[in-house]
């Protein structure tokens, strides 16, 4: 069961859509309680860095979330802003983020012809092999939407490169911790691969 | 690099999928729901929705055919129609559509794009602007599906609701939709050299070569297709399609210099 916390940040609806299509069992939930039973989780997000931080470290979830990160060690999949608040911090805000990876939230600079959001469908190249991006097709291409980007301290951690102007990360992982920079659950194969291989993991 | 952004743009009259041109003569397509299984086999790059005959009746938009459709959708998706509060943008992004599209409510009911986009995010708000031109050639901006005059100039318009928070401009020119004639690519360049938003054309899509002018010539960020994708050909019977990736990279692909010997 793949637990997709709602902490009132961004439409879910479609995430668990797509579960629905791969096979996998999964719900939404903002109850405590369930996400502590957690045995894997999902943290979507769509909006701004701050407001999502101050709702996790206001609501109780903060010292949930902390203990399945780095006590039980549950596999986690950030999405998109859910990506950005596994880091220490954004440009975007003042909040501290939740810090389990090495890496800062930047913003995207403003360079001619491109425009802020990075908006669309971007190919992706694979920085190494992992279980999370097993089987993704040669020019695998995902949805993005987001102003701010992932700069990772270690690139041990890297995923999956996006370029931009300038390359960043778009999808990274370190142990049991995973976050995807792109809308998976609007990729189409390519991002039912990814949650399918995350349903699996 | 990033992808221009290639859309269907789906014509609901309620539960109807219809093309039209120039606003009118109605042309029935198809089931909304089929439509969508086909377009997201074709791995679109996005769809856009839009009941074009709910604000008229005045009705809410239909959310459980917008749940349906959503359910067989893995792309981005967005609607509009009918939507004339802040509770119904919510309850469209709930289902599981992440962007809502105002046209005549962002006219009509002053506050509401900027009350969405503040919550939801600019990227939630793509305003439409529906243009005419005069006989005189001049542009003025149209709502309630081309119907009433809501005396703007397009341009001017755009740059308000940029300031609103509209994270996207959907411009379509009345004249040429559903013609196969080419985009009123001048317009196009006039919104895009106003706003710094991304700006999707819509309205006279007839070719790939229509699509690479727009884009090149008007400066669009993304191009939005009615008559080409459910058409077969024009005047020809319904057949859903989308160019292919390698079709798509060819017209989309960088103007190259030309060294004349």
């Amino acid at each position: 069961m793949i637990t997709i916390v709602d902490y009132g940040m961004g439409n879910l609806g479609s995430i668990l859509n797509m579960f629905k299509r791969i096979g996998a069992a999964a719900e939404i939930t903002s109850d405590l309680e369930r996400i502590d039973r957690a045995s894997k989780l999902l943290l979507p997000g769509v909006g701004a860095f701050d407001g999502a931080m101050k709702r996790i470290n206001s609501t109780g979830l903060r010292a949930i979330l902390d203990r399945k990160a780095l006590q039980e060690r549950v596999p986690i999949l950030g999405i998109c802003l859910g990506m950005q608040l596994l880091t220490r911090g954004s440009e975007e805000g003042v909040e501290q983020g939740l810090g389990w990876i090495e890496a800062d939230t930047l913003r995207f600079p403003a360079l001619p012809g491109l425009k802020v959001p990075h908006m669309g469908w971007n190919v992706v190249t694979p920085a190494r092999r992992h279980a999370l991006i097993e089987g993704l097709p040669a020019e695998s291409r995902f949805y993005f939407v987001h102003s701010y980007y992932v700069k990772l301290a270690r690139e041990e951690d890297r995923l999956l490169r996006a370029d931009y102007g300038l390359g960043f990360d778009a999808a990274i992982a370190r142990d049991n911790i995973h976050g995807a920079q792109f809308h998976a659950e609007k990729s189409h194969r390519f991002g039912m691969r990814l949650l399918g291989n995350f349903a699996g993991l | 690099m990033l992808r221009t952004r290639v859309i269907p743009v789906l014509l609901l009259q309620n539960e109807s999928l219809v093309k039209t041109a120039r606003f009118g003569r109605y042309t029935y397509v198809g089931d909304p729901c089929n439509t969508v299984r086909i377009f997201n086999e074709l791995e679109v790059d996005e769809l856009c929705f839009l009941d074009i005959t709910a604000t008229r009746e005045g009705r809410a938009p239909n959310l459980a055919l917008l749940a349906d459709i959503a359910d067989e959708c893995f792309m981005p998706l967005s609607y509009g129609g009918g939507i004339r509060t802040y509770e119904q943008a919510e309850a469209i992004f709930k289902i599981g559509i992440e962007k809502v599209v105002l046209n005549t409510a962002a006219v009509e009911v002053p506050g509401l794009v900027n009350r969405i986009a503040d919550h939801f995010g600019s990227q939630a708000v793509v305003a439409s602007i529906d243009v005419h031109r005069t006989s005189f050639g001049k542009a003025r901006v149209r709502t309630r599906a081309g119907t009433t005059d809501a005396h703007k100039d397009p341009v001017e318009w755009a740059r308000e609701l940029e300031k609103l928070g509209a994270g996207e401009i959907l411009l379509t020119s009345i004249d040429r939709e559903g013609s196969w004639e080419g985009f009123d690519t001048e317009l196009v360049k006039s919104v895009t050299s106003a706003v710094s938003v991304p700006v999707i054309a819509h309205g006279g899509g007839g070719s790939l070569a229509h699509v690479r002018e727009v884009v090149h010539v008007g400066g669009a960020s993304a191009v939005a297709l009615g008559s080409m994708v459910v058409f077969q050909k024009r005047g020809m019977g319904v057949l859903v399609n989308f160019p292919s990736p390698a079709e798509l990279v060819v017209t989309l692909a960088p103007e190259i210099p030309r060294h004349d010997a």
